[in-house]
């Protein structure tokens, strides 16, 4: 099962509405341990990303996930910019001129999005930050399809992995960013920047599991 | 929330409208993407100064936009960093073809998207340099967390920094100052209320009637401890003490190296104070605490520099670097010597700081 430029777009707009949907939640999160904006800027960058996709709806899957990249990095601010900017815009370059995507395919984006976000934000695993949901979501991606899982299943057991790495983030001492300087006191928060990369992954599993459904009907 | 606004999502927007009808003497303002400039910009030949960062610190950034200080400022939605094409397209408007110094307050966002700006910046031929502020000694530890915070430093290295590149000190020299400054100024925060970001409508913590809370930095964050109110004399005494006798600070920052063309690590130190220092003293408002409180924690920081053999040169007193409504104050120590001073003194024009012109 591949998915086709017409389902990255699907992803993108669903990624704004759940982004949107989650704006206080997460907010709330960051006002624990950060500055309580992280659900306002990433409800502000994604509406930027969905006024920006008109112009390049027609072009491959590499150039509209690079698009979106720049929308974010010029538009949400803080540190969620620069991470999910460069997320995006490395996971375009792993599938620049493809307009349908093989499983492979959305594993290398998301494995580019991955090292995108650790060469940015210089954060190792156990630091409570985005990478402790991203990296087992990629891990847990690649050992399915190994094991000859398709599209759909790989990703629901990445979105388990980004979930429980979500929630494992819950007894982490914070070593990055504005949680790092509340010392113990960010033990027993959730990151939220590893909540909104969760409810990412969430979305390329929901869009895949109904294009499989429909598919099968 | 009770705020003097019309709605939350264009409070940033609307300040700078009436910026830019307030001050069109000394400052324009570019829309979308959004940074204030000097009037009288570009300069040829003159190296140019800009910072950034979130709003809700007024008047940091903007306020200290003209003659003698920063060339241009880019302000963040509120207590968000600003966006690289912010910081990009400021440095292609200001720049006099002498070069950029980005003067980067240690906060993540900050830090990542000011890199990213010039990464950009350079890619279009504009010499550009990075210098980091962190000097807020609440953060003890640069191991395990994202290092000192950049707050009341800022204020006194763009004020320093912008009069040298006025008199004409070439890019280099510029950037090798500001990092001077920053390893010689040391600063402590604390709030006595918690301020609230329009967008989020409730305060960013909460603090009971008889608490305050010591070692904030400047973006609503909670601090590093929260104990029982005490009085003016007390608080000032144990943050002025935290700052003079803090010990070595080492901790690696990057910076570009234009050598090499690529980013570096840098090793950095900041001396301790030694009794006979000249030092510039600053005590600042958050925000909410009115100036008949801030005399009151500056006669007794000047009571315990004497005492502690340090000789007040220079002083500020106001409001610089806020946040928001935040009732609290910070107290920041800068190491002096005659260029300093001198660099200090020179004329200044600007919305925020004005003397000499």
């Amino acid at each position: 099962m591949a998915i086709t430029t017409k389902e990255v777009l699907i992803c993108l707009h669903r990624m704004a509405e759940v982004l949107e949907a989650n704006r206080e939640y997460l907010t709330s999160l960051d006002a624990a341990i950060g500055d309580a904006d992280h659900g306002i800027n990433m409800d502000r960058g994604f509406k930027a990303v969905l006024a920006k996709l008109p112009s390049v709806e027609d072009k491959d899957a590499g150039t509209i996930l690079k698009t979106v990249g720049v929308a974010l990095v010029s538009t949400v601010g803080g540190a969620g910019g620069p991470l999910y900017g460069t997320a995006f815009m490395q996971a375009g370059m792993a599938v620049a001129g493809k307009y349908e995507l093989e499983p492979q395919d959305v594993l290398a984006a998301l494995d580019a999005a991955l090292k995108g976000v650790v060469m940015r934000g210089k954060a190792n695993l156990g630091d409570k930050t985005m990478v402790d949901a991203i990296t087992p979501a990629v891990n847990a991606m690649r050992s399915a399809l190994e094991n000859g899982a398709d599209l759909a299943e790989a990703l629901e057991h990445a979105v388990a992995a980004a979930e429980q790495g979500m929630k494992d983030t819950i007894p982490m001492l914070a070593r990055k960013g504005r949680a790092s300087y509340l010392g113990e006191r960010s033990i027993g928060h959730q990151d939220p920047g590893a909540t909104s990369s969760y409810l990412i992954i969430k979305v390329m599993a929901d869009v895949a599991r109904e294009l499989k459904a429909e598919s099968k009907n | 929330m009770k705020k003097l606004i019309n709605h939350p999502a264009n409070v940033v927007k609307e300040e700078l409208e009436g910026i830019a009808l307030a001050y069109p003497d000394l400052v324009k303002v570019h829309f979308e993407p959004n940074f204030i400039y000097r009037a009288d910009a570009p300069i040829p030949g003159k190296v140019v100064v800009i910072s950034g960062g979130g709003s809700g610190h007024e008047p940091m950034h903007g306020g200290f936009v003209g003659g003698g200080m920063l060339d241009a400022a880019c302000p963040g939605e509120v207590f968000t960093s600003p966006t690289p094409d912010q910081m990009l397209e400021a440095a292609k408007m200001v720049h006099g073809g002498a070069g950029v110094l980005y003067i980067v307050k240690n906060y993540t966002g900050d830090v990542m998207n000011f890199e990213m700006a010039a990464d950009m910046a350079r890619a279009e031929g504009i010499r550009v340099l990075n210098i980091l502020i962190d000097d807020d000694v609440a953060v003890k530890d640069s191991l395990y967390t994202a290092g000192r915070r950049g707050t009341g430093t800022t204020v006194l290295a763009e004020k320093i920094c912008g009069a040298a590149a006025e008199r004409g000190y070439d890019l280099k020299r510029v950037a090798d100052l500001c990092r001077r400054v920053n390893i010689n100024g040391r600063s402590m925060g604390m709030a006595l209320t918690p301020c609230t970001v329009p967008m989020a409508g409730k305060p960013t913590f909460e603090l009971a009637e008889d608490e305050m809370e010591v070692g904030i930095g400047i973006h609503g964050e909670p601090g590093r401890e929260r104990m029982k109110l005490k009085t003016a004399d007390e608080i000032t005494e144990m943050m002025a003490l935290a700052i003079i006798e803090d010990p070595p600070y080492r901790r690696t920052v990057r910076e570009w190296d234009e050598e090499k063309a690529d980013w570096v690590e840098i090793e950095l130190e900041d001396p301790p104070f030694q009794p006979g220092d000249p030092v510039l003293a600053f005590v600042n408002s958050m925000g909410g605490t009115p100036d008949i409180e801030l005399p009151i924690v500056y006669r007794k920081l000047h009571e315990i520099c004497t005492k502690k053999g340090l000789r007040i040169v220079r002083n500020l007193i106001g409001r610089y670097i806020t946040s928001l409504e935040m009732q609290g104050v910070s107290i920041t120590l800068l190491r002096m010597d005659d260029e300093l001073i001198d660099l200090w003194d020179a004329p200044v024009k600007t919305p925020g700081l004005r003397w000499g012109m």
